[in-house]
């Protein structure tokens, strides 16, 4: 039985080496990779790679490119600043829901979450094409302006920065509600009822009691939208404008428009530094808050 | 009781997320019965969209490719998942599993365009190095999106596995059962509930995935969210409002099931189980 026992971490294993850690050697190599000379296939023999930083050394020319040209810098700034913010407002409004949800009778809290969760099972792409319909020109959102006199021509909304906003926030919200409802219902409500009768007024009861106890759900809501979002790609190429650059819009033109598969994989490298930071930076608050407590 | 406990900027605050969350699904499935091509003109009530939606037969044959491709994914997703949710809680722990409990954890934070980039990077060399596998299409789509859907879950299965009474196996370990059987007989049908939700999961992450897909697919294995994305590029066009109001349906008679069988059916036993998870004080009073 020790085969077989030894099977369930091999088959696993296998798999994950070969199509997970593999492909990410390769693009790891590839970003230290001459750029492929045109009309030969962007993907050069190993052997020829090997021969060619034997004699060479390793080709830093694709990551030079990275400090070199400002769309790089731009394109991870402005990843950060699109995932902070959004998760920012994810955090404001999704609170508030997981809050009511937590403090439902139970049958009700059962349907509110459902009713959470239900959007994330459809499309995520049909979902932005919604959104598309709500925010252009002669869109629902611009006509509900003009109707309420707050505006008189249409404002441009979609492909702009803010339209990305947006759809961050219309995409991940049930992934702020979910880690932050479940920690609010683990919270004990008696003890606002203590806070109150020792003289604290609700707010100054939800900003001691209520926030630090339900900080472990704002993490992992945090984690959940910030993470997906730094990389994501669909949204900001559907919703934001041509400036609004992000790392998994720069990769994927770098590979589909260039075809400079060498410089697209430096690009996929340092967008993995940039992820590995905050998640790292996150992990060390994290474990210094559980140990303090 | 709620009214006390939920004061109204509290209800008022959360009718904004709800509406926020709703108003564009409930847009999608007005338009997708306007006559009107102009999605702000009401032409009156019309299901052409629908005809045209399935006279479309690019949409139409990407649409089976890709519940092929989902329903294989998720399949193979399940079973690696269980493997590896099984190897991570397995005692003593095997050789590997760090390593492995590492392998799994990157592709949930890895960004999907690197996820993408990376399986592509690996089809293009192992085919020049070894010839397999022949050119790009369903089963390198497949394969990527295995590698992907099979740590969401790892994630689901392991989160049940960790709720089991470790006494059950043990017991059935003390009666002679050897250790498949204990697989099979014990913890298989206290699991198997996560394995339903893991494949759903991972049905549902393939389904909808493009950008994975778009880098590891070939000529004419286009999925249809990749045909949806050149559609939408192109502008808004109605017979995505018919689709996504397929597709809401679909889920809404999925989840509204679930919700049924889980909450309505099993009545009272299931609506305390889910009270006693919430200390007491959080209840009614």
């Amino acid at each position: 039985m020790k085969g077989a026992r030894w099977l369930v971490t091999a088959v696993p294993l296998a798999w994950l080496g070969v199509f997970f850690l593999l492909p990410f050697l390769v693009v790891v190599a590839m970003s230290v990779a001459p750029p492929a000379a045109p009309g030969h296939s962007p993907l050069p023999a190993p052997s020829g790679l090997l021969r060619e930083w034997a004699t060479n050394g390793l080709d830093w020319r694709n990551y030079a490119a990275l400090f070199r040209d400002s769309l790089y810098f731009d394109a991870y700034l402005n990843s950060l600043l699109f995932a902070g913010v959004s998760t920012f407002a994810c955090l404001l409004l999704g609170y508030p829901i997981a809050y009511g949800i937590a403090r439902a009778r139970p049958a009700q809290r059962a349907m509110l979450l459902m009713l959470v969760v239900l959007p994330f099972w459809t499309s995520s792409l049909l979902r932005n094409y919604a959104l598309i319909g709500i925010l252009k020109g002669n869109g629902l959102l611009n006509q509900v302006l003009m109707g309420l006199g707050l505006v008189d021509s249409p404002v441009e909304i979609l492909h702009t920065d803010l339209a990305v906003y947006i759809g961050i926030v219309y995409g991940y919200l049930p992934f702020m509600v979910l880690p932050l409802a479940a920690s609010l219902m683990r919270l004990d409500f008696t003890l606002l009822e203590a806070a109150a009768d020792l003289g604290a007024r609700p707010l100054e009861a939800f900003w001691r009691v209520t926030w630090p106890l339900s900080r472990p759900g704002v993490v992992a809501g945090s984690l959940l939208v910030f993470v997906p979002a730094l990389g994501e790609f669909v949204i900001p190429d559907l919703l934001g404008g041509p400036r609004a650059l992000t790392i998994g819009r720069v990769i994927w033109t770098e590979f589909f428009s260039n075809r400079d598969w060498a410089r697209a994989a430096a690009v996929a490298v340092g967008a993995l530094v940039v992820v590995a930071v905050p998640l790292l930076l996150f992990e060390r608050r994290g474990g210094r808050k559980e140990a303090a407590t | 009781m709620s009214a006390a406990r939920r004061p109204w900027p509290l209800l008022a605050a959360m009718a904004v997320g709800y509406a926020f969350l709703y108003i564009p699904l409930v847009c999608v499935v007005a338009y997708s019965f306007n006559a009107s091509r102009l999605v702000t003109v009401w032409g009156g009530f019309s299901t052409k969209w629908y005809g045209a939606l399935f006279a479309n037969q690019p949409i139409l044959d990407a649409a089976q490719r890709s519940f092929a491709i989902a329903a294989a994914a998720a399949t193979v997703s399940v079973f690696i998942g269980t493997l590896t949710a099984l190897a991570l809680s397995q005692l003593p722990p095997p050789r590997g599993r760090g390593l492995l409990s590492l392998l799994v954890a990157a592709p949930l934070v890895m960004p999907e365009v690197i996820l993408g980039l990376s399986a592509l990077l690996l089809f293009v060399g192992m085919q020049q190095a070894v010839g397999w596998p022949a050119g790009r299409g369903m089963l390198t789509i497949g394969i990527a999106h295995v590698t992907l859907c099979a740590c969401y879950a790892t994630v689901v299965v392991r989160a049940r596995l960790s709720q089991l009474d470790p006494s059950l196996t043990e017991a059935a370990m003390d009666l002679g059962a050897r250790p498949l059987s204990v697989f099979m007989r014990v913890t298989l049908p206290l699991i198997a509930p996560a394995l339903v939700a893991a494949w759903l999961l991972a049905f549902t992450l393939s389904l909808d995935d493009l950008v994975v897909a778009s880098f590891t697919s070939g000529p004419g294995s286009s999925t249809l969210p990749m045909l949806i994305y050149s559609k939408v590029k192109l502008g808004v066009t109605p017979e995505m409002n018919a689709l996504a109001t397929i597709v809401i349906g679909v889920v809404v008679a999925f989840v509204g099931l679930a919700y049924w069988l889980l909450f309505q059916r099993g009545g009272a036993a299931s609506q305390d189980s889910v009270a006693t998870n919430v200390r007491p004080g959080a209840g009614s009073k």
